[in-house]
């Protein structure tokens, strides 16, 4: 889930899990009401906040255990042992919160979500003001999580990390989700790509015959710029290729380009703004 | 019933009173303490007999509801303030735990704490003045009840809270006074008539009488009424409980 600072993103998550109250319209989990069904829907779900809210005084272990307990489950300390092992909190499963560092409350804040084995796992911008180390740390065990079939919705601003590791993209803004899609689909969908051609010799201007491409001429005159969508309706490189060839424009060497998930966000955002 | 849940809530709230056992307990017992060497053995010598008990004596009831009843709110305000201060609500918002469940968990945990207290407090006033309890049942009976009773009312304190000061006003403002002019030092009797008639708009009044009847067989008004006004006060606590679950009131925005 993609939004900038004050979309809405953590509001969302914070109606869904039952922290705030919505002010209209109805959620379901797995087709759960989360009213009615309460029970059986936020058993399914395990939340990571974004604020590092700890008991500062409870030990590593027993605050894991609290929160297995307080999501229904019998006490399991084979789990825990896994999950603290899983996040390298083992060796300090006696310590004081207190005691742990920043990266490491993080981890713990995980491990408390994913002490009832939930199916669900909402993470609220997880790697905001961590160390690139803890972010590949955490990536990894968003990987591992997915790849045992644990739905991860994780709120971001880091376009890198949504690139990196989603299959579906939502973006929100001002409190309204603009679009949910495949992360493949979102970037052909929307994703321009730019074909640069380097020319022997500077043109005076673009001939009337290429108009059509609409193509862009460098201020050295010596650079010509088409762009194209992914979706293809626009003429075909090859098209260009060969009409530049008619009107005897030739070039030395060519690159092309395609729109990051960033710039398709910006845009968006900007659209919607 | 999330049986789970209420035993975790349960658990981690008494592993507090374990941590902070000092101020839990140690030191209501020796205020209270102090109480009687003060009123009981020093100042008590020279007051006559209360309707046929030593003063010292008299006002142990009187005490162990003091205590009972500012413990109580204590604890149950700051169990669920403090989860409210450190952001660490989110959690037990998001559990699949009913409001119920959260309630009978924190209240109960803090109802524990208090009546381990009241239980420490008898026996310290045990060393200072003879005791008889005639009616220990009735005295258990009391001694939960109002545990419980002002274990809610500390809930509700807890939640209305959005400070630290206001955690204290309340206990300070209002119960502190209201045990002072409910008869833990006195019995009413002793009051003009008019005083008579206000005491009996305060709550605390019945449950000190009730609570020095099942001691000494003496009381301000009569048991029965006791019990019923102590179940009306908690059923009141409970209605407000429930409402502010039902609206979220300063839990949900």
């Amino acid at each position: 889930m993609l939004g900038p600072n004050g979309a809405g993103k953590t509001t969302l998550i914070s109606a869904i899990c039952g922290i705030v109250n919505a002010t209209e319209g109805t959620v379901t989990v797995d087709g759960l009401d989360i009213i009615s069904d309460y029970r059986a829907a936020r058993s399914m779900i395990g939340l990571v906040p974004q604020e590092l809210t700890t008991d500062a005084f409870e030990s590593v272990w027993g605050t894991v255990s609290f929160s297995r307990g307080l999501f229904g489950k019998p006490a399991a300390p084979a789990h825990i042992e896994k999950v603290l092992r899983d996040l390298s909190l083992w060796d300090k499963r006696d310590s004081k919160i207190i005691t742990l560092s920043g990266g490491m409350k993080r981890r713990l804040l995980i491990a408390k979500a994913l002490s009832h084995e939930p199916q669900i796992l909402f993470l609220d911008e997880p790697t905001a003001g961590v160390d690139v180390e803890l972010r590949q740390d955490m990536w990894a065990l968003v990987r591992s999580l997915q790849e045992r079939g644990v739905t991860i919705i994780l709120t971001t601003h880091y376009i890198d990390e949504a690139e990196e590791m989603a299959d579906r993209v939502g973006v929100i803004s001002k409190g309204e989700i603009i679009l949910v899609e495949e992360k493949a689909e979102l970037m052909h969908k929307l994703g321009k790509k730019q074909l640069t051609l380097q020319l022997q010799h500077p043109i005076e201007s673009v001939p009337e015959t290429l108009a059509h491409y609409r193509l862009e001429l460098s201020a050295d005159r010596a650079e010509l710029t088409y762009t194209y969508d992914t979706q293809g309706d626009r003429p075909s490189i090859a098209a260009l290729l060969e009409d530049l060839s008619k009107a005897a424009i030739p070039f030395k060497d060519l690159q092309t380009t395609q729109t990051s998930l960033e710039d398709i966000f910006v845009s968006l955002v900007r659209e919607g703004q | 019933m999330n049986v789970y849940a209420m035993r975790a809530i349960y658990k981690f709230e008494m592993a507090r009173t374990r941590r902070t056992l000092m101020q839990s307990i140690i030191s209501p017992v020796l205020s209270t303490s102090l109480y009687f060497v003060v009123f009981g053995a020093a100042i008590g010598s020279r007051i006559a007999q209360v309707e046929g008990i030593s003063y010292g004596a008299f006002i142990v009831p009187g005490l162990i509801m003091l205590s009972l009843l500012t413990q109580s709110i204590a604890n149950a305000s700051f169990g669920i303030y403090f989860p409210k201060f450190t952001g660490t609500i989110y959690e037990l918002l998001s559990a699949p735990v009913s409001y119920l469940e959260i309630v009978a968990s924190y209240v109960g945990a803090a109802a524990t704490k208090s009546v381990i207290l009241g239980l420490i407090i008898m026996a310290t006033a045990g060393l200072f003045v003879p005791l008889k309890i005639e009616h220990p049942l009735w005295m258990i009976l009391f001694l939960l009840l109002t545990a419980a009773t002002f274990s809610l009312v500390g809930f509700i304190i807890g939640i209305w809270a959005d400070g630290f000061e206001k955690l204290q006003l309340v206990p300070l403002l209002i119960v502190t006074p209201l045990t002072f002019l409910g008869g833990s030092f006195y019995s009413i009797d002793m009051l003009p008539p008019f005083w008579q008639k206000v005491s009996l708009f305060n709550p605390v009044v019945y449950l000190i009488s009730g609570f020095r009847w099942s001691f000494y067989g003496i009381a301000d008004v009569s048991v029965g009424i006791s019990l019923i006004m102590t179940l009306a006060f908690m059923a009141i606590s409970l209605a407000i409980v429930a409402w502010i679950f039902k609206t979220g009131y300063r839990l949900k925005s």
